[in-house]
C-alpha cells in the first residue's frame, strides 16, 4: 500500500473487454478496481494470475502485472511465483471448471500449504467459454449440450472442498453485491495465507439467473444467510430464522420456536472448521437459504515465510553457501 | 583386466592396470552402499574409476528372488577409463539369485566370491536352481572363493551387542572389508564413513566397524586368498578431485549457474526416480537461498517454476520421462510467454512407467517435438556426470540470454554413476547474467515484446517494477505490445520469430570439433552418455591400427552450425544410440546424409566392446 491516492480509472486498461454483454464477470471486474484503488494498492506489487476460461480473461483487464496461464494450472504458476516474491500480492482467477475441475488438485494443494495467495473462484455453474458444458458445480440433472439427459455428476460444494482443504480463509460472496464482494476481497487480501473467496457469478448466455434466488429483491432477504464473526446466525426480512448446530449437522429453525439462545454463534476464527462445514452444508448449488460471507479466518503458517525462515537460519547457522565449499564436501583427494 | 590383463593366479601381489568388480545380491543386502564405499575408497586412493549401479524399480521383490537382484559396478584403472567395464572381473555375490542373474556377465575364467551360507535349498529354489552350481560343476570355468559370510559376519559383530535382525545387516561391509584387502584399499575412508553415518547408534556402528574389519582380516589370515591386487593410482592431473554422481553433478550445477546469472534459485519436482535426487540435493542447500518446492505433480511443478521466472527467480523443474510427457503444456506455455527456465530430463525406459530404474535415450525427440503447435525450444545435454555441472550452466546462459525455456536432457546412467571429478576453478565460471527490464515513467507503453536485434530476446519485466506491468499469456500476441492478436499474418510472424530466435543461437555456441583421426573414412557421432562407451570403443579400434574420428554433441537444438558441413566429409557416419535413432533421423532429416543407425534399447548403457564390435564390422565391409 502506498499513500498515492487511485482512482478506478488507475485500473483498467487499454484493452477492449471481451465478455458477453450482461455477463456477471463485468460486475466482479467493477468491484475489483473499485477495491483496489480505495484500498491504495500499488499495482506493480500486485499481479493477477489465472487458467483459462472466461473468467480467466479476468487480468487482461486489470492494469498490474498479469500471467493469463493454462486450463487449471493457475494455483500452481501462482505458488511459485508467490513463494519465490513473497513481497507481491498475488491473486488467482478462475471459473468452477478451472478451479474445481482440471485444477482441483492444485487448489487444494495451494489452499493445505497455507501459500499467500487469493484464489478467486467465479462460480457460474457451467463452462462458459467452451459454449455450456455442465460444470462440476452443475446440480445433478442439469441439461446441457453434453448432458442432453440430464447430468449424474454429483456437484462440489466449492466452500465445503475449501474448508477440507485446511484452508485458512474461506468465503462467498455474488456478482450482484458490489458492496459485500469488495468488503470480502479486503478480508481476503489483509489475511495472511491462502485466501478462498467464492463469487457466485450470472453466465447470462448459458446458465442465465442460476442465482436469482439470491439477488432478485423479491427473494434475496429470505435466502441470504449473512454470517458475521460473534453474531447469532439469523435471517430473513427480520432475522426470525436461524442456523442450529446439532451432533455436527446445522439446521434452519424459527427463531421464536427454539429461541435466540439456542441459535448458533458464528466464529469464524474457532479452531476446529467443523462448524463452518456444517454451515457449509446448508447449501448445495446453492438453491434455498444459503450462507454468504466469512466462514473462517485462522491464523497458520504462511508457506512462503517459513521457508524465507528456514533460509534465514541456514544462512546464521551456516554462512551463506559457498560453493567452494560445497563442491568439496563429499570427501576429496589431491593428485600432486 | 578388464580393459588390459588378466588374473594370474601365480604371483603374490599382481600388478593390474584396471580391473571391474560388481557386487550383487538381493535388494535388501545393502549392494549400493557397498558399491559406494569401495568407491570412496579408491578414489581416494587416487584410481582413476567408473561405476554403474543397476537395481529393481521394486523397493520390495521378494527377497531371494531374480526381480529383487541389485548390483553395482566400479571399474578402478591407473589410467583413463570411460566406462564401468564390459564384463566384470571380480562378481562377489550374496544369494543364488544375484549369481544367476549376473554370472552371465562375468568375464571367462574371472573371480566369483560367494556367500555360501545363502545357497541353501530355499534360496536355490526362489532363484530357479534345480541343483546347487556350488557343487554341480557349473562354476569350474571360474575362479570361486566361497566364504560363508553370515557365519562370520555374525561371530564378528557379537562384541557389539546388536540382536535380531540387525545382526546379519552389517554383511555387505564384511564383503567390502574383503574386497578392501584383496584390492589393497586403505580402511580409514570406510572406517571413518562408517563413523559418521552411525554416529548416533553405537550398536550399528560397532557392528560395521566389525564385519568391515573382519572381512579384511579374513583376507588377511586365511590360505584362501593366496594372493592381492594392485591396481596403482591413475596418472591424473594434478588438482583437488571428488567422486562425482551425475545427478548431484546437475544440483551443483544449477546452483553455480544461478550464481552465475546473478539469481535465485527455485527448483520445483515432483519425485521420480531416477530424478529425485537432484530435489534431495538442492533441499540441503537452504543457506544458498535455494527454494525447493516439491509439487502436488509434473505439472504443478512446471507451473511453479515458471511461475517464479516471471517473478525473476532462475526457474528449475526437474524429472523424469513420465513427468516430461505431464509437463509439456507448460512447456508450450513458457515459449508463448518467453520467459527463462529450466526443464531437467532424467531420461530412463520408457514408454509409459517403462523400465524406472534403467537408463535410455529415448526421450530426444519428446524434447524436440512433444508439444503442441510450432513449439520450438534449446535442447542441451550432457554427457557424463561432471559434464552434468557444465551443462546445467550452459543451459542456464542460453536460457536467460534468449528468454527462452530450455530444456537439459541427462539419463539414469548419468544420473547415478560416479566418476572423478577434478574441482573446476569457481573463479573461472562465466558472468552469465543480465539486466531485468528497468523501471519506466510516463514515456508511453511499456513493449513486453520489443526484442533484442541480435538475440530477438524480449525484455524480462519483473513484477514489482515501476512502469512496466503488462500481462502475458498463453493466447498469441502481437508482436511488440504482446496484445492479444488472432491477426492471421501476425501469428505467421511470431512464429517464426521464435523460431528465428531459436535459431540463432547456433551463432553462440562452439563450433563442432572432430577429435581421434580427423582424416578417418569413418566419423562416429554421438550424444549424451554413451560418450564414455563410444570413445572407449574407438580406442580400442584405433590400438588396432584403424582409423576412426569421432564428433560429441552437446546442443541438440540448435545443431552447431558446421555440424553438416563436418559429417559430410566422411564416407560412413555411426550413430550410437540408446533408442530406436533418434538423432539418426534428425541427422537425415536436416543434412539429408545417411548415416549408419546403431541402436541398443535394453535399458543398459553401451559396452565399449559391442562399439568396437560395431566398428570392426563397417571397417571389414
Ligand atoms: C487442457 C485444456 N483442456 C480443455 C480446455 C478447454 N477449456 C477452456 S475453458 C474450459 C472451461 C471453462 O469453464 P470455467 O472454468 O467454469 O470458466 P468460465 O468460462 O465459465 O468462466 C475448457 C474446458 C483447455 N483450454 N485446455
Ligand atoms: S459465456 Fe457466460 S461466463 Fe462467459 S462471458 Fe458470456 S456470459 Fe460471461
Amino acid at each position: 500500500m502506498t499513500d498515492t491516492a487511485y482512482s478506478r480509472q488507475d485500473f483498467q486498461t487499454d484493452q477492449e473487454v471481451r465478455w458477453c454483454p450482461g455477463c456477471g464477470d463485468y460486475t466482479i471486474l467493477a468491484s475489483m478496481q473499485s477495491f483496489m484503488a480505495g484500498l491504495g494498492v500499488d499495482p506493480k506489487d500486485v499481479v493477477f494470475v489465472s487458467g483459462i476460461g472466461c473468467a480467466a480473461r479476468f487480468p487482461y483487464y486489470m492494469n498490474t502485472y498479469g500471467l493469463h496461464g493454462i486450463h487449471g494450472r493457475a494455483p500452481a504458476i501462482a505458488s511459485g511465483l508467490a513463494v519465490s516474491r513473497p513481497d507481491l500480492s498475488v491473486w488467482v482467477v478462475g471459473g468452477d471448471g478451472d478451479m474445481l475441475s482440471i485444477g482441483g488438485n492444485h487448489l487444494i494443494h495451494a489452499l493445505r500449504r497455507n501459500i499467500n495467495l487469493k484464489l478467486l473462484l467465479f462460480n457460474n455453474q457451467i463452462y462458459g467459454l467452451t459454449k455450456g458444458q455442465y460444470s462440476p458445480t452443475s446440480e445433478v440433472g442439469k441439461r446441457t449440450k453434453s448432458s442432453p439427459w440430464g447430468s449424474v455428476d454429483y456437484p462440489f460444494n466449492p466452500i465445503s472442498v475449501a474448508l477440507g482443504s485446511e484452508a485458512t480463509f474461506v468465503a462467498r460472496t455474488v456478482d450482484m453485491d458490489r458492496d459485500h464482494t469488495q468488503q470480502v476481497l479486503k478480508a481476503a487480501y489483509e489475511h495472511k495465507g491462502a485466501a478462498f473467496v467464492e463469487i457466485l457469478q450470472n453466465c447470462n448466455v448459458f446458465n442465465d439467473k442460476a442465482f436469482i434466488r439470491l439477488t432478485s429483491k423479491e427473494e434475496r432477504d429470505i435466502n441470504r444467510i449473512n454470517l458475521e464473526h460473534g453474531k447469532p446466525v439469523v435471517f430473513g426480512p427480520d432475522d426470525e430464522w436461524g442456523v442450529v448446530i446439532e451432533g455436527g449437522t446445522a439446521r434452519l429453525v424459527d427463531v421464536s420456536e427454539v429461541g435466540i439462545d439456542a441459535i448458533h454463534v458464528h466464529d469464524a476464527q474457532a479452531d476446529s472448521p467443523a462448524a463452518a462445514f456444517a454451515i457449509s452444508r446448508l447449501s448445495h448449488g446453492p438453491t434455498g437459504p444459503t450462507p454468504f460471507g466469512i466462514f473462517r479466518s485462522v491464523e497458520r503458517a504462511v508457506y512462503e515465510t517459513e521457508l524465507q525462515q528456514q533460509i534465514h537460519h541456514a544462512q546464521e547457522s551456516r554462512g551463506p553457501g559457498d560453493l567452494a565449499k560445497l563442491i568439496a564436501s563429499g570427501g576429496t583427494w589431491t593428485v600432486e | 583386466m578388464s580393459e588390459a590383463s588378466t588374473i594370474d593366479t601365480s604371483t603374490e601381489t599382481e600388478n593390474v592396470s584396471a580391473v571391474a568388480i560388481r557386487f550383487a545380491g538381493d535388494s535388501g543386502d545393502g549392494m549400493q552402499l557397498a558399491g559406494a564405499r569401495f568407491t570412496d575408497a579408491s578414489a581416494i586412493f587416487g584410481n582413476d574409476l567408473s561405476t554403474f549401479p543397476n537395481f529393481p524399480a521394486e523397493i520390495r521383490a521378494p527377497a531371494g528372488t531374480l526381480p529383487g537382484v541389485s548390483s553395482f559396478q566400479i571399474q578402478i584403472a591407473d589410467r583413463d577409463i570411460l566406462t564401468p567395464g564390459d564384463q566384470p572381473d571380480v562378481l562377489v555375490v550374496m544369494n543364488p539369485a544375484a549369481l544367476k542373474a549376473n554370472l552371465g556377465d562375468l568375464r571367462p575364467s574371472g573371480m566369483l566370491i560367494i556367500n555360501s551360507d545363502a545357497f541353501e535349498e530355499r534360496n536355490l529354489t526362489k532363484a530357479g536352481y534345480a541343483t546347487n552350481p556350488l557343487d554341480d560343476g557349473s562354476l569350474d570355468s571360474y575362479r570361486v572363493l566361497q566364504v560363508p559370510m553370515e557365519e562370520l559376519t555374525q561371530k564378528a559383530v557379537e562384541p557389539s551387542g546388536i540382536r535380531g535382525r540387525g545382526v546379519l545387516r552389517s554383511k555387505n561391509f564384511f564383503a567390502v572389508g574383503l574386497m578392501a584387502w584383496i584390492f589393497n584399499r586403505p580402511l580409514e575412508p570406510t572406517l571413518e564413513w562408517i563413523d559418521k553415518k552411525f554416529a548416533r547408534e553405537e550398536e550399528v556402528r560397532e557392528a560395521n566397524r566389525l564385519a568391515f574389519k573382519a572381512g579384511f582380516n579374513l583376507g588377511e589370515t586365511t590360505e584362501m586368498f593366496r594372493h592381492t591386487y594392485e591396481v596403482r593410482p591413475a596418472d591424473m592431473a594434478p588438482g583437488v578431485y571428488t567422486n562425482l554422481t551425475g545427478n548431484q553433478g546437475m544440483a551443483w550445477g544449477l546452483v553455480a549457474a544461478a550464481q552465475s546469472a546473478k539469481l535465485p534459485l527455485f527448483y520445483a519436482s515432483y519425485p521420480i526416480t531416477p530424478a529425485s535426487d537432484i530435489l534431495h540435493d538442492l533441499s540441503r542447500l537452504r543457506n544458498f537461498g535455494v527454494r525447493t518446492f516439491q509439487a502436488e505433480d509434473e505439472i504443478a511443478a512446471a507451473g511453479a517454476a515458471l511461475g517464479a521466472a516471471f517473478g525473476g527467480h532462475l526457474g528449475v523443474t526437474g524429472t523424469s520421462g513420465p513427468g516430461l510427457a505431464l509437463k509439456s503444456e507448460t512447456i508450450s506455455l513458457a515459449i508463448m510467454m518467453e520467459l527463462p527456465m529450466i526443464i531437467v530430463n532424467v531420461q530412463r525406459g520408457g514408454p509409459s512407467t517403462g523400465l524406472p530404474t534403467k537408463t535410455e535415450q529415448a526421450d530426444l525427440l519428446m524434447a524436440l517435438y512433444g508439444r503442441h503447435g510450432e513449439a520450438p525450444l534449446p535442447v542441451v545435454s550432457a554427457s557424463t556426470p561432471a559434464d552434468a555441472f557444465h551443462a546445467a550452466i550452459e543451459a542456464t546462459r542460453i536460457a536467460v540470454k534468449y528468454m527462452t525455456p530450455v530444456i537439459l536432457l541427462s539419463d539414469g546412467y548419468i544420473g547415478t554413476s560416479s566418476e572423478p571429478w577434478l574441482l573446476p576453478d569457481l573463479d573461472t565460471l562465466p558472468d552469465i547474467s543480465l539486466p531485468f527490464a528497468p523501471p519506466q515513467e510516463g514515456e508511453g507503453p511499456f513493449l513486453p515484446y520489443l526484442r533484442d536485434e541480435t538475440t530477438l530476446a524480449r525484455p524480462w519485466a519483473v513484477p514489482g517494477t515501476d512502469g512496466l506491468e503488462h500481462r502475458l499469456g498463453g493466447l498469441e500476441k502481437e508482436d511488440g505490445t504482446g496484445n492479444v492478436s488472432y491477426d492471421p499474418k501476425n501469428h505467421e510472424k511470431m512464429v517464426l520469430l521464435r523460431e528465428q530466435k531459436v535459431k540463432r543461437i547456433a551463432d553462440d555456441i562452439p563450433l563442432i570439433e572432430v577429435t581421434q583421426d580427423e582424416d578417418a573414412d569413418i566419423v562416429v557421432l554421438g550424444w549424451g552418455s554413451t560418450y564414455g562407451a563410444v570413445l572407449a570403443g574407438i580406442r580400442r579400434v584405433r590400438a588396432k591400427g584403424y582409423k576412426v574420428a569421432h564428433v560429441h554433441l552437446r546442443h541438440m537444438n540448435p545443431f552447431p552450425k558446421n555440424l553438416g558441413e563436418v559429417l559430410a566429409r566422411y564416407d560412413r557416419i555411426l550413430i550410437p544410440e540408446l533408442n530406436r535413432g533418434h538423432l539418426w533421423r534428425l541427422i537425415r532429416a536436416e543434412y539429408l546424409l545417411d548415416p549408419i543407425q546403431y541402436s541398443k534399447v535394453q535399458g543398459q548403457p553401451f559396452k565399449a566392446a559391442e562399439i568396437e564390435a560395431k566398428l570392426m564390422e563397417l571397417i571389414g565391409t
